[in-house]
């Protein structure tokens, strides 16, 4: 059996690249958001529901939502790994906000998908 | 390996550390993502009511939204997420080799704080009917 390297890098090359890749995400997500809303996308509640509603805009929604509650997940916790040391405390909110960041995606994800 | 456990010495007086502007984008950075994290609730609940169909979802959108500490909250998240914005874009080039160089760096850092400041009175401006 192949001993296992405990030190070393690309530990969290995985993250890392992760962290980046969910950052295209939004941020394509945020240029489609200000050139709809820069064409009439919020003139009135009437036409923010009609471009939400939108199915391509759902569906990019949802990869923002997803994104963001990834990136979200990568950035707490790197603050949290470096500014509390007690590893109960770590855990407690690292669970915190694991689950309070499923949570949002899944209310968000309804609201989307409810209209 | 004596080397290994010999005591370094610390120097971490924050008051008297200056940072750099780059450090000081780059711990903005840090605090806007929290500060959105923590927020997210209000914001997905606004997102809610403003997209609700009920006389009572819209009347409390207007409510909330009419009130002065919320639209406080609101520029403060605008301007953090546009911080962010810029500032996670600045990061994305310096990832991929561009504007590493001292002087060009320090610019980019100029940039990202003029910018989202900037854009978020914009913003701010347009919301409470400026122009």
């Amino acid at each position: 059996m192949k001993a296992r390297i405990l030190v070393g890098a690309h530990y969290g090359l995985k993250d890392w690249l992760a962290q980046r890749i969910t950052a295209v995400v939004m941020a394509v997500y945020t240029a489609i958001l200000i050139v709809g809303m820069l064409r009439g996308a919020a003139s009135s509640q009437d036409a923010w529901h009609a471009f939400m509603s939108n199915g391509f805009i759902r569906i990019a929604s949802f990869l923002f939502i997803v994104s963001l509650c990834y990136h979200a997940w990568i950035g707490v916790r790197d603050i949290w790994m470096d500014y509390v040391k007690p590893t109960g405390i770590r855990l407690v909110l690292h669970v915190l906000t694991l689950l309070t960041l499923v949570g949002y995606a899944g209310w968000a994800i309804q609201i989307i998908w409810r209209l | 390996m004596p080397e290994m456990t010999k005591q370094r010495p610390k120097y971490l007086a924050l008051h008297q550390i200056r940072l750099p502007l780059a450090g000081f984008v780059s711990i903005l950075h840090r605090i806007s993502g929290l500060g959105l994290f923590l927020m997210l609730p209000l914001l997905i609940w606004l997102l809610e009511l403003s997209l609700g169909t009920t006389p009572e979802q819209k009347a409390t959108f207007s409510n909330v939204t009419g009130s002065c500490i919320v639209q406080l909250i609101l520029f403060g998240l605008c301007w953090a997420y546009l911080h962010h914005f810029c500032a996670g874009i600045r990061f994305l080039l310096l990832d991929v080799h561009v504007g590493i160089e001292k002087e060009q760096a320090r610019k980019s850092a100029v940039g990202v704080l003029v910018i989202s400041l900037g854009l978020t009175v914009l913003v701010a401006m347009k919301f409470l009917g400026v122009f």
